[in-house]
């Protein structure tokens, strides 16, 4: 079956034909075959992804985009809630595996916090460690890529203090957060990881996280979107080089700042 | 009488004109498809007074993009284009006064009545006019204005929280998207609004527009004394109306 652009394409062409053959293109046939043109146009163009020879237009795009969001986060201030109160129970939860994933400590033993790669001294945290660590309260916005926001009070380990507890390494550009959660994981630029709102999140609201919002612990910093923010976390591996992520491998931006 | 037969727009202007349609159609597309991903302009736990619709998503066959990450791929690539164009166009309006053509002054408001009037057949005679009606001042002047709201709450919904500064300034992240969704409203009925009257009034227009000809004389709605559908055939006899009044 042809589909309604191509039908209309054909028509603008026989009617080019037409107009050939009569030795001219009078003003009338022009603006038919404009007409038809364009509407093939925005008929072709509906609910489409667009020429797929444009990808290396939009992937340069992108590129430019990330040296321009890189140049802006220094400008950022803090991120701040302008009044929206928490969003509580109707923060939405949200994982990757088929169930909710839950840390089992009679299966997987204590759940620990494993901080390595280009770093000078690797170390495994405790959840008592963290806990015991200085920590920071904020009421800050989640930015999801869909659009939608939720404000929590978000208490946690500044990225910072843990970073400065490993000492990265002088070629330290990149630092991947990972999971339990089937494989997630989602990896950031240094600078964002530095960012003083970026934190280890051990408690929503001023209760100990729970398992629907990435209990025992979550990155969490306003710079980025949603799914930057690893939940049910694991392993902190700081990495010369970038490492992708679930979302970022699979189309959307690696960058994900807001 | 030359000068009349001249090319009606500047090439800077015929350029900026198409490249403008194709990425606001590309920007309005995408636009749609991220709208509906959370087609709510409410923070999660709160309500928006955007009743009927909050939570309602556009069809899909209005949406370009294919998805949410395709879409927002070509949404963050087509603003430059899309930012870079208005520069050159408004640039251009600024440094050749072109503006002037455009921007609604002193009498303008009387002239758009009596123009309306003549659309809706309470006066006989086209009102006199300079490049443009005053009807058109006003759409053309407003789509300006339009597209700077987007732009600018489009920057604020981009970056949130590095230029946390422009989304306070419109009200907070999800008011910008209102905005943001807003000026696109807007600007699509002005662009309907606009296409349709071309072709029902001056469609000797979309020539000007392209290859720039245009004969005053013979093709302007005034000189035709056109309203929609009415009067498309080309004038006559040249400047008839004058003759008669003297």
């Amino acid at each position: 079956m042809t589909s309604p652009h191509r039908e209309i394409l054909r028509k603008a062409d026989e009617m080019l034909e037409r107009a050939r053959d009569a030795g001219r293109l009078d003003r009338r046939t022009f603006l038919r075959v404009s007409t038809l043109g364009i509407s093939a146009t925005v008929l072709a163009a509906c609910n489409s992804a667009g020429p797929a020879s444009a990808n290396k237009l939009l992937a340069f795009a992108t590129t430019q985009n990330e040296k321009f969001e890189r140049w802006i986060l220094g400008a950022s201030t803090a991120s701040r809630t302008n009044g929206v109160p928490p969003a509580g129970a109707r923060f939405p939860a949200y994982w990757v595996s088929d169930t909710m994933p839950v840390w089992n400590e009679a299966m997987r033993g204590a759940w620990s916090l494993e901080v390595t790669g280009a770093v000078k001294s690797p170390r495994t945290f405790t959840y008592d460690a963290l806990r015991t660590m200085k920590l920071e309260t904020q009421r800050v916005p989640h930015y999801c890529v869909e659009g939608w926001t939720a404000t929590a009070d978000f208490t946690g380990v500044p990225m910072r203090a843990i970073l400065a507890a490993v000492q990265p390494n002088a070629d330290a550009r990149f630092v991947d957060f990972a999971s339990f959660d089937d494989g997630y994981h989602e990896s950031w630029d240094i600078e964002s990881t530095m960012h003083p709102q970026t934190m280890i999140v051990l408690a929503k609201d001023g209760k100990r996280l729970s398992p629907q919002w990435g209990a025992p612990a979550r990155v969490h910093g306003p710079i980025k979107l949603g799914y930057k923010n690893t939940k049910y976390l694991t392993k902190i591996v700081v990495l010369p080089a970038q490492n992708g992520g679930y979302w970022s491998d699979r189309g959307y931006e690696w960058y994900g700042g807001t | 009488m030359n000068k009349k037969r001249g090319a009606r727009h500047h090439p800077i202007v015929r350029i900026t004109h198409w490249i403008s349609a194709l990425a606001l159609f590309v920007m309005a597309g995408s636009g749609l498809r991220i709208f509906n991903a959370s087609p709510a302009f409410a923070p999660k736990g709160q309500t928006f007074r955007w009743w009927p619709w909050e939570g309602t998503a556009v069809p899909e066959n209005l949406t370009f993009g294919g998805w949410l990450g395709g879409a927002r791929h070509w949404h963050f690539a087509m603003m430059w284009l899309l930012v870079a164009n208005a520069v050159v166009y408004l640039g251009y309006l600024w440094f050749n006064g072109e503006w002037r053509a455009l921007t609604p002054l002193r009498g303008d408001f009387r002239d758009a009545i009596e123009m309306a009037k003549f659309y809706l057949g309470l006066r006989k005679r086209h009102p006199h006019q300079g490049k443009h009606n005053a009807l058109q001042k006003y759409a053309y002047s407003t789509m300006i204005v339009l597209g700077v709201v987007s732009v600018i709450s489009g920057i604020a919904i981009w970056k949130p929280v590095s230029l946390g500064w422009l989304a306070s300034a419109m009200g907070g992240y999800h008011l910008a998207r209102w905005w943001h969704f807003s000026a696109m409203l807007g600007l699509g009925a002005l662009v309907v609004v606009h296409v349709v009257m071309v072709f029902a009034v001056d469609p000797y227009a979309i020539r000007a527009m392209t290859t720039g000809g245009y004969d005053e004389d013979r093709f302007s709605p005034e000189a035709r004394n056109a309203r929609p559908f009415v009067n498309l055939a080309p004038a006559k006899t040249e400047v008839e109306h004058d003759v008669a009044a003297s």
